[in-house]
């Protein structure tokens, strides 16, 4: 026992090898409720990492992955990012899923002045120094989505399904000022949340279906998280809701998620993302034909490893730029920086730490695939959302103001730390 | 603003379509017009589907079809439109008319044509004139069923007409039906529309709702200082006063307490006056702090101490200070605004000119809703019957190991788990999900039998004397289970689906429907219910379990063992749960976590219901599940606060039956 | 006279308890960041000082449990909502400091009003919302929130108790009860209604307000300090309680209670003293803990915490203070370990186990093991093999 207890307390202690490598840290549950979409992440990291490494590493280093497994669980993320940082040291970490474990390492790392590449879709109204944002965020992914219902599909009344934690609660307040500005009558957005996880469905698929009783035309945004979804499209596809009658546009269900249900019933209905699997681009065919020979023919590519390959692709080119792994000299090389997107056109890094990425829209095909019906040109992220009073006048400019909650109104800097 | 966009996007395109007209080939119109084809859009595909119509008929019917059916493609070069078939690696592109064979293409050269769901149903609308009188009677009622999510002023006379021609006598009345709904959007006549209020008088389907509440659309608030106000007035607004109902009409609050908030309170009535340039704007508190920011220099002259303009009260000194020196307009006071907003009258009125139409619409909605309503309650029952059907499956095999043997199994619920997960494995296997089931269920039973026998024999059995000691052994067995399940099966949930003939719902109406697959849940409950009193009541093995349960050393003397009995009824408690697991999955899905979702229901479902009762469990079931539907009811927006009330509820529900639901008379004693 | 102290042997073990731990802390202390040996880093600090925290709350574990007989499990309950309040606090100020600081380039000073709306914006923006709920009202206010610390989880556990006690709903059906109250403050906290901000909780609290110029690694020291003195102080009180007559007779509840009852004691007053008692002391360790980890989230109270609590406590030896403490520490400790990925996978011919997936399986069986051959866990095998020897 007090053999063991040594052992394991050695096994503790930072043991500092100089090893001359770039050391590029993964914070991705591997295990618990996230474990199944960011272990996905990992393993497009080790991919990316293992393709610099043949193409001869970077700055004449070996690239090393160090693989920390957090587990879904919030605390722990801050802990491991500690970890990475401290012990590990490494130059540079890729990770966290959830808002809530980016809020949770947050701290971490603007305590230590690490650098997080992170790569999902969010809810914004965040800006931190220490983070680069390579998913989308509202305006990239909500709104578009919102405008293509109010125009295209000429939505009157809108359903707005959510998990109840942060992504769609703060989503959900965007849209509604969004549709109210839009002239939407607050009494035609119906909200409602869900705990993870949800299973009976039926009667919020009945409310949804009777909403359309005063004769406009229903539609649902759906920020439904993982599991859930199965349940909600079960019912969906029982009560024989059609896309053309009522269309349901999800905003967490991609190619991953789809694999784990019976698409046939789900045929028509859209996910808004910045890529689709199914994008028609030279690069997309060879990334997705280079993941399938790696990773297996059933394995799917979706969006957030798209933001992985473009984050890291960034990195790259800004650590060769500033000829060091040092996180301000990165940082500042960051700006501007452009790499291409999978799905065609150039993403760029702005001041804001958001990417400039088109919008797609696509179908749910009875394959799991999507059928990309629409595409913008690059809309650049934005980091406060113009659509409610108190972010609007707020803005975020690293590179020349050196601010991320800048008040337009008052022209001074509200903070330096992001808010958690 | 979005108007005049519109009106210029509408006169550039009939700019387009007139040069259109010069050209006589339907190929040469959608030549020009390509770019609008191939990159189209519900705002900009209504002139072409209006131009194209004049062309040959069975060409447009042709092209559209096409076009819907995301058949086409452009080339990238010629950007000429054709029809794509694909012949391995390369794709033959073909004229959409003369079918003959333009060249071959690989996929970089072509682009296909996705029109999005929008256009698609603009497409079918335009289609609707040339396929509601097809011969084919399945292309008549597709051409209904689309016609009718979009109803155009133009389908009034093609459906008049449809109607006249049809023959199907049942087809023909769904037309009539439809074309009762143009009648009540488009026609001029009033009694026309009187008379199809009454024809839907006794229909309470949603599209016969929708139709009738779209005829009480009213206009935006309209305010007036004329006493007298006329046209077919909707409701009168008095500002904190009344709130809208929903056909329209407005009602007073009678109380503060009331749910409804006013539509329009003094503040607000007041702007939509200044929007309407009847008096200045109101100065609100931003506006306040604003204009004292911009003046702050005057301020400071004057002698105001600038730290103290920390509260309103100050501030509104201040800003007093410059209203009265002119920098800023005056402040409007509470009573200023008030006295402005008393001398208007605030108003709606319906778009439906006809008073005497839409006074019938409301009485007529009002007959439906009562209908609609009734419904709605029978809908609520039948879901509480649903959602108590799903907690009693998964208590129900704990009813037998903790209710009748007094084992807490915390593994009760990798029990459902493990059910679940056969019926996956199986499905695997056997693609037939008809068949896949019915091995499923009694695969799932074997296996959870012995699973539970395995429990029993290694585990339970040596802890009879101390159940809280059983309590923490099989919850260290749950999480191995479950873990185990982890990496066996990953953490993703996994499909379970069901049997295509248990797809879809039971409709009566549009209000009272339920899925097969709840209706097979609810079954299956009943007969587990039945078999379990059967075996429990009927059989020999039942009145074993039930002598061991009350006096094993009785029992034991009257020549039954105890032991053997012992682990039969765990493994029979624990298989119960694995069939239930396979139902479970169908109706959700199979994750490792299935389980902790419902043992904490479970153990509460079969306490409250009285331990050692099988009708107790069923009461107990039907008590939470009915609970959680109507607290759900009252708070539909919040599915977590209905879980937590239940539960509160449960809680006091114990303090006052702490042997629940049916306690077993007599001397009990304490688990 | 403290010869005639160490001549008790229970004087003795308090002692050799309390010089072990202050020992224990100095080492680590002299080996941490802090005196630049580097050797222990900030991130294992925090580790053991929340460690020590655990062990608090299974010390009060052992006491209700293992003395009383009471097996709660909904402890960790009264844990994180002694952690939610001070979180409020942390919070509050951080923010309010945050906004005051912006408010100096301003040009006129902020209306009461205008504060609070900034700080409930920037608390409650991200879980979409901008009002600060009136139970926030005195969150600027530490002491306030440090009564609530113990004031909210000792009502709690008080209504509750007295309701549960009152009806003599014992044994399992308590337990169920228990673990329902748990799951229902759960799923009552991950509303966003709830006004603390629902599944997110409440994060960034290792940043104390008004330190904001102290580096972790100082604070982490210190929060380990208090972490080792508050564990110290409850192990005596503890000690002394449970050497009493108080402990006998709660004891003795736990064997007969019938029995204490028919001798004319007040069994449900006991019973609701030692359920209260140790609800407050689980919730001040959750108030020590929470600003070391950082953040807190109803998923940190969902009924499988307190479970697992149950499942320390009996590993170590119940109805024994060391053992709690051996079995809260050691699991706790060993599990972060095995689940960090830091233990080599050992590699067999046909497969690769991986700790992190078979860690919680071994630790299952593990349980099962300890409760069928040594039920008074770890800490009674060992007993029994020393006293084999002697």
């Amino acid at each position: 026992m007090k053999k063991f207890i040594i052992l394991l307390f050695l096994s503790f202690l930072s043991l500092k090898a100089y090893a001359d490598t770039i050391k590029v840290g993964v914070l991705h549950s591997l295990s618990g409720s996230l474990g199944i979409s960011e272990t996905t992440l990992k393993d497009t990291m080790l991919f990316m990492i293992d393709e610099q490494n043949k193409k001869g590493g970077l700055l004449g280093k070996q690239l090393e992955a160090v693989v920390v497994d957090p587990a879904s669980d919030w605390p722990l993320f801050a802990e491991k990012a500690r970890e990475l940082l401290t012990v590990q040291e490494v130059d540079v970490i890729f990770g966290c899923w959830t808002s809530v474990s980016r809020k949770s390492v947050l701290p971490v790392i603007e305590e230590l002045n690490g650098l997080l590449f992170y790569p999902v879709q969010y809810e914004g109204e965040e800006s931190s120094k220490n983070v680069f944002y390579t998913g989308a965020a509202p305006n990239q992914q909500a709104i578009p989505a919102t405008d293509y219902y109010l125009e295209e599909l000429g939505v009157e009344k809108f359903a707005l399904l959510g998990t109840d934690y942060v992504y769609p609660r703060t989503t959900n307040r965007i849209l509604n000022q969004y549709l109210i500005d839009k002239g939407i009558p607050e009494s035609d957005i119906f909200v409602n949340y869900t705990p993870f996880g949800h299973d009976d469905w039926s009667k919020i698929v009945a409310d949804v279906v009777a909403l359309s009783a005063d004769g406009k035309k229903v539609g649902v945004i759906s920020t439904i998280n993982g599991d859930a979804n199965i349940g909600f499209y079960k019912e969906l596809a029982a009560a024989n809701v059609s896309a053309d009658d009522i269309p349901v546009v999800a905003f967490s269900v991609g190619e991953e998620e789809l694999s784990g249900l019976d698409t046939s019933n789900l045929v028509g209905h859209l996910a808004a993302w910045n890529y689709f699997q199914s994008a028609d681009t030279d690069i997309n065919a060879e990334f997705v034909a280079k993941w399938k020979e790696k990773m297996g023919e059933d394995r799917v590519t979706n969006d957030p490893m798209e933001a992985h390959v473009i984050g890291f692709n960034m990195y790259v080119k800004a650590v060769e730029a500033a000829g060091t792994t040092d996180v301000d000299a990165v940082r500042e090389q960051m700006y501007g920086l452009k790499v291409p997107n999978l799905t065609g056109g150039m993403a760029e890094m702005l001041p804001n730490h958001h990417l400039s990425k088109p919008v797609l829209i696509g179908e749910i095909l009875e394959d799991g695939q999507f059928d990309i019906i629409s595409q913008t040109e690059e809309v650049p992220g934005d980091a406060w959302t113009d659509h409610l009073a108190e972010s609007a006048v707020l803005k975020s400019d690293w590179k020349d103001l050196g601010c991320g909650m800048y008040n337009t109104d008052t022209n001074s800097c509200v903070q330096i730390k992001s808010n958690y | 603003m979005r108007h005049v966009l519109n009106f210029f996007i509408f006169i550039f395109f009939l700019l387009i379509s007139v040069s259109a007209y010069s050209n006589d080939t339907i190929q040469e119109f959608i030549e020009n017009n390509h770019k609008l084809i191939a990159k189209s859009s519900s705002k900009t595909v209504d002139p072409i589907l209006n131009d194209i119509k004049k062309y040959n008929q069975d060409d447009v019917k042709k092209f559209l079809i096409l076009w819907k059916s995301k058949e086409l493609s452009i080339i990238k070069d010629s950007s000429l439109i054709v029809y794509t078939e694909k012949n391995e690696d390369t794709i033959i592109a073909y004229d959409i008319f003369q079918n003959n064979e333009i060249g071959k293409f690989t996929k970089k050269q072509l682009k296909s044509i996705k029109p999005n769901s929008g256009v698609r149903s603009k497409i079918d609308s335009a289609l609707v004139e040339y396929q509601i009188l097809d011969e084919d009677i399945n292309v008549r009622r597709e051409s209904l069923q689309s016609l009718k999510r979009d109803i155009q002023k133009t389908h009034l006379k093609i459906l008049r007409k449809a109607y006249e021609n049809e023959v199907d006598i049942n087809f023909r009345e769904e037309i009539y039906k439809v074309l009762n709904f143009a009648i009540l959007k488009f026609s001029k006549s009033e009694q026309e529309k009187l008379d199809v209020l009454s024809y839907f008088s006794n229909d309470t389907s949603l599209e016969v709702r929708a139709s009738l509440n779209n005829l009480l659309n009213t206009s935006d608030i309209l305010l007036t200082n004329n006493k007298k106000i006329t046209g077919n007035i909707a409701r009168k607004i008095v500002p904190n006063k009344t709130y809208k109902k929903n056909d329209g009409t407005s009602n007073y609050i009678l109380s503060s307490y009331s749910s409804n908030k006013p539509e329009l309170t003094y503040n607000d009535a007041y702007d939509l006056l200044s929007i309407n340039k009847k008096v200045l704007p109101r100065i609100t508190k931003k506006i306040i702090k604003d204009s004292l920011v911009l003046n702050i220099e005057i301020l400071k002259n004057a002698g105001f101490n600038i730290n103290s303009l920390n509260n309103d009260l100050n501030r509104l000194d201040a800003y007093n200070y410059l209203a009265s020196i002119n920098v800023v307009p005056p402040f409007i006071t509470k009573e200023e605004i008030k006295s402005s907003v008393d001398k208007f009258t605030f108003y709606t009125e319906y778009n439906e000119i006809s008073s005497q139409v839409t006074n019938k619409t409301k009485e007529t909605l009002k007959n439906i809703n009562f209908r609609v309503n009734i419904y709605r309650y029978i809908d609520l029952f039948v879901d509480g019957i649903s959602l108590s059907s799903i907690y009693f499956l998964g208590a129900i095999g704990l009813a037998i190991t903790f209710g009748v043997m007094r084992v807490i199994n915390m593994a009760h619920g990798e029990f459902i788990m493990m059910g679940a997960y056969t019926g996956y494995v199986v499905q695997q296997y056997i693609p037939n999900h008809t068949i896949s089931i019915l091995i499923a269920l009694p695969l799932a039973f074997i296996i959870t039998f012995g699973a539970g026998i395995l429990l029993e024999r290694l585990v339970i059995r040596h802890l009879y004397k101390n159940p809280l000691d059983t309590l923490l052994a099989t919850f260290g067995i749950s999480i191995a289970l479950q873990q185990l399940a982890k990496n066996i099966f990953g953490t993703q949930a996994r499909p379970l689906t069901a049997p295509s003939w248990l797809d879809g719902a039971l409709s009566i109406n549009d209000d009272l429907s339920i899925s097969y697959i709840r209706i097979a849940i609810i079954l299956m409950g009943l007969l587990f219910l039945l078999l379990l009193l059967f075996i429990m009541n009927r059989t020999r093995l039942g009145l074993e379990i039930r002598a061991v349960t009350q006096n094993p050393i009785m029992a034991s003397n009257m020549g039954i063992n105890p032991d053997r009995i012992n682990m039969l009824t765990f493994g029979f408690g624990s298989a119960i749960a694995g069939i239930a697991g396979v139902a479970i999955g169908l109706f959700s899905k199979v994750t490792s976590e299935l389980g902790t979702e419902y043992i904490v229901q479970s153990f509460m479902t079969v306490v409250v219901g009285g331990v050692g009762n099988i009708f107790g469990t069923l009461a107990g079931a039907a008590l939470i599940g009915f609970l959680q539907k109507i607290i759900e009811w009252f708070n539909p927006s919040n599915t977590l606060a209905a879980q937590t009330y239940m539960i509160i509820f449960i809680i006091l529900f114990i303090q006052f039956r702490p042997r629940g639901i049916f306690a077993l008379k007599g001397r009990v004693k304490d688990v | 006279m403290f010869n005639s102290l160490l001549k008790d042997t229970n004087h003795r073990q308090v002692l050799f308890f309390c010089i072990t731990i202050i020992l224990f802390s100095f080492i680590i202390t002299l080996l941490s960041d802090l005196f630049s040996v580097n050797f222990i880093s900030t991130s294992f600090i925090k580790t053991l000082g929340k460690t020590l925290c655990l062990c608090v709350i299974a010390l009060a574990m052992d006491v209700v449990w293992g003395y009383c007989g009471i097996l709660s499990l909904g402890h960790f309950a009264f844990f994180g909502l002694g952690g939610y309040m001070i979180g409020m606090w942390l919070m509050y100020k951080r923010t309010e400091i945050i906004v005051l600081t912006a408010s100096i380039s301003e040009s006129l000073p902020l209306t009461p009003q205008e504060i609070s709306d900034a700080i409930g914006n920037q608390i409650f923006g991200v879980v979409g919302g901008s009002e600060i709920p009136l139970i926030w009202a005195n969150a600027d206010n530490l002491y306030f929130q440090l009564a609530m610390v113990v004031f909210i989880p000792g009502f709690l556990a008080f209504v509750f108790g007295w309701l549960a006690f009152r009806s003599r709903v014992t044994g399992v059906y308590l337990s169920i009860l228990t673990q329902a109250m748990t799951l229902a403050l759960s799923l009552y906290l991950f509303q966003n209604d709830s006004g603390l901000r629902g599944n997110n909780g409440l994060s960034g609290l290792q940043n104390i307000p008004g330190y904001d110029d102290t580096s972790q690694s100082v604070i982490s020291i210190y929060f380990f300090w208090a972490s080792a003195l508050f564990l110290i102080l409850v192990f005596i009180f503890f000690f002394y309680l449970v050497n009493s007559k108080f402990g006998s007779i709660i004891t003795a509840i736990r064997d007969d209670e019938t029995r204490i009852r028919f001798l004319g004691y007040h069994v449900e007053s006991y019973k609701l003293f030692v359920f209260v008692l140790t609800a407050v002391i689980s919730a001040l360790a959750g108030a020590l803990y929470y600003p070391q980890a950082g953040i807190i989230n109803p998923a940190e109270i969902a009924p499988i915490a307190s479970i697992y609590l149950a499942v320390w406590v009996a590993i170590g030896g119940r109805g024994n203070l060391y053992g709690a403490i051996i079995g809260a520490a050691s699991v706790s400790l060993i599990s972060s370990w095995f689940t960090s990925g830091q233990a080599p996978s050992i590699s067999l011919i046909f497969y690769k186990i991986e700790w992190v997936n078979w860690w919680t399986v071994i630790l299952g069986l593990g349980f099962v093991v300890v409760t069928l051959i040594s039920r008074d866990g770890i800490f009674g095998f060992l007993k029994r093999i020393f006293i084999r020897k002697v």
